[in-house]
């Protein structure tokens, strides 16, 4: 891969960082008053995966998907305003963290009921090929969906029909709490499960931006070709609390260890050093970045903060789609 | 031009008319292509449509229900069927969470033009699990709209009016309407969603029915014509959004109110309606309402037991009789008991 691709995701992945880091910053203002599910420590995943798309390109997403949403090229300012509950936001103030989406660059949309999303993709991924559309659909979930049974009818159909759909699980190993030990056998990867299903399956390391890249791009190709879906599974981690701007390790759900030793993996700075390292990047090429980003970002914090919220009779608007056949005469 | 069709033909055509009309129009559920065609309602159409457009679907109803809502979000107008509405509760989350909210949630960016068909059994032993009546349970819900047809005519124009409306539609049929014969136009109409209709005129009481019990209470009424007293019968084809206004003027002309429904009486619809009335037109009640509705039990399976769980014409002329201080002379009408009632005409002859 060449330096300006590196560049690209190494620049994607920082962008997603600070961004994460500046909420967790801020949120002890109370002022974003939503729960926010942070990404920092699984970058690389969202930056590989969908730099393999293009922008018409869908993508549907789960709780923690901030990450998916910039990589994806959702609009930075549309999403602070809406973690801080304004008129300016993505879904104008009525969906907030977890209800993420961004319909000019593919971003479907995000839900945080476990596994729910991934059937919503196989929709719009049949509906492409209703259409004779060109388009991928990729569907973002973690390692507890695969515990839902939504996640196993969806694999189903998506083999029986041969959809464009690649499915990414991030698994961090834990949902909320709960250790992947006490929830799926030793035994058997998560990836294994998609092969059971006939569909072909891969697992990677989830903080190696070019290797996430490299089979997310092959699944993507595929798919485009019509040659069906395929399984992702990339191991990566979860550095601060389920939900919530803090680091959590105190409470003692994980080791401390563990917690290091996938820091010290950390999907950013292993990217910089390989760009240091390999790809001739100076010190002042980083600083030049940060200070880039950091502009974007004050002014997208100073953008949600000066927004208007959404006025009163607000609320009731958008239960339903207009309609000239219905008059809603519910009181 | 009209013609008499079955309710399930009537249900065939405006789905082949939607389908012919656009082609983002797609069905599929489990048995839709079969050879009994969902008890005939989808006979013929995927020889007409090829298997894209009308599809089987695997036993998956909540993950298939997050394929029609994904395919809806990009466009598509997904027509979902369940043979049993007890099927569905599958797909509750995916109704509930996913459907109804998405275009809310979203700030209106979104829309989710779905239709959920979903069949009511009853009789013949269909039990607990394949006769409930759960239409309370989506028209709690803000975000979908849920539709109840009693007429061929009115499954037709409103099921045509669900599959063109932008919002998911829950579209609840009555198995036991599927052999009723009626006029019904041909070609395109809509009936339209919102709006009940006042199916015969009267002064003394109003006596609102959901699906099946609108013609329980027609019958009710014509028994009540023999002891002088009239009844204003309203059809209320949609549960949601719910047409206060009429109702409402029912009422203040009747000062008298009866709320017959297919479901449990308890947190059901009928409590609803009588609580909008008590709402909004209290001084103009003459006497208290009443539900005329299932008991508290789940649904019985032995035919010995059904005889005593669904209310009929003669509950609806009891409760009439109560409100208007009739004697009724004790008198019951004899097609009350002469027929079964764990079928809906002597046609049938099971098994569901």
């Amino acid at each position: 891969m060449d330096a300006e691709t590196l560049k690209y995701f190494y620049y994607q992945m920082l962008r997603i960082r600070r961004v994460e880091e500046r909420i967790a910053a801020l949120y002890p203002e109370q002022e974003m008053r939503c729960p926010v599910h942070l990404c920092i420590g699984q970058e690389a995943v969202a930056v590989g995966v969908c730099a393999s798309l293009n922008n018409m390109d869908y993508v549907l997403s789960n709780h923690r998907s901030h990450g998916h949403y910039l990589a994806k090229g959702g609009d930075l300012k549309a999403m602070i305003a809406e973690l801080y509950g304004k008129a300016t936001g993505c879904c104008r103030g009525k969906g907030g963290s977890m209800h993420l989406i961004d319909l000019g660059t593919g971003f479907l949309g995000a839900a945080p009921i476990v596994g729910s999303t991934i059937a919503i993709a196989l929709g719009a991924a049949l509906a492409s090929v209703m259409r004779g559309e060109d388009r991928v659909t990729v569907a973002f979930l973690g390692d507890g969906a695969t515990e839902e049974g939504v996640f196993h009818e969806s694999l189903n159909f998506a083999v029986l029909k041969n959809l464009p759909i690649v499915f990414v699980c991030e698994n961090n190993m834990y949902s909320v709490y709960s250790p992947l030990a006490v929830r799926q056998p030793d035994s058997r990867e998560i990836f294994e499960l998609a092969k059971g299903h006939g569909m072909e399956s891969h697992q990677g390391d989830g903080n190696t931006v070019t290797e996430v890249y490299e089979i997310a791009e092959r699944s993507v190709s595929k798919a485009r070709r019509g040659d069906g879906p395929t399984f992702l599974e990339f191991r990566t981690y979860r550095w601060r609390e389920h939900c919530g701007p803090y680091y959590d390790n105190n409470l003692g759900y994980r080791p401390e260890s563990e917690f290091m030793e996938w820091k010290n993996r950390c999907p950013v700075d292993l990217m910089r050093n390989r760009l240091l390292a390999e790809n001739g990047l100076s010190y002042q090429d980083f600083e030049e970045m940060e200070h880039q980003l950091e502009v974007e970002l004050e002014e997208a914090i100073v953008y949600a903060k000066m927004s208007l919220f959404p006025e009163s009779q607000f609320l009731m608007d958008h239960v339903y789609a207009p309609s000239n056949l219905c008059e809603d005469s519910v009181s | 031009m009209s013609r008499e069709l079955l309710f399930h033909q009537a249900i065939n055509e405006a789905i082949d008319l939607c389908m012919a009309k656009d082609p983002s129009v797609y069905i599929m559920g489990l048995g839709v292509p079969d050879p009994k065609g969902v008890f005939g309602s989808t006979l013929g159409l995927q020889q007409k449509y090829g298997d894209q457009r009308v599809m089987d679907m695997p036993a998956s109803e909540n993950a298939m229900t997050g394929v029609a809502i994904g395919s809806a979000l990009v466009g598509m107008r997904p027509v979902i069927t369940h043979q049993r509405i007890d099927f569905a509760l599958l797909a509750m989350e995916q109704i509930v969470n996913q459907a109804a909210n998405w275009h809310y949630m979203f700030g209106g960016q979104v829309r989710v033009p779905l239709v959920v068909r979903m069949i009511i059994g009853r009789g013949w032993g269909q039990g607990p699990q394949h006769a409930q009546s759960l239409q309370a349970w989506f028209a709690h819900v803000p975000g979908l709209k849920v539709v109840m047809p009693t007429t061929p005519y009115d499954a037709k124009g409103l099921l045509i009016s669900s599959v063109e409306d932008d919002n998911p539609v829950i579209f609840l049929e009555h198995r036991w309407l599927y052999n009723i014969k009626a006029d019904v136009t041909e070609g395109v109409y809509r009936v339209p969603i919102g709006k009940s209709r006042i199916v015969r005129e009267g002064d003394d009481v109003t006596i609102v029915g959901t699906s099946l019990m609108t013609i329980e209470a027609l019958r009710a009424a014509e028994m009540l014509m023999l002891e002088s007293a009239t009844a204003e019968v309203i059809d209320i084809r949609t549960l949601r959004p719910l047409d206060n206004a009429l109702i409402l003027e029912s009422v203040r002309k009747t000062g008298r109110l009866i709320v017959a429904d297919t479901g449990w009486k308890s947190v059901g619809f009928s409590s609803e309606v009588v609580a909008r009335v008590a709402e909004e037109a209290f001084r103009d009640l003459k006497s208290p309402p009443i539900r005329v509705a299932l008991p508290d039990c789940p649904v019985p399976t032995s035919p010995a037991l059904s005889k005593h769980y669904y209310p009929r014409s003669i509950h609806i002329l009891i409760a009439a009789r109560e409100m208007l201080g009739l004697a009724g002379d004790g008198h019951v009408p004899e097609s009350n008991f002469s027929v079964p009632l764990d079928v809906p005409d002597m046609s049938f002859t099971g098994p569901f």
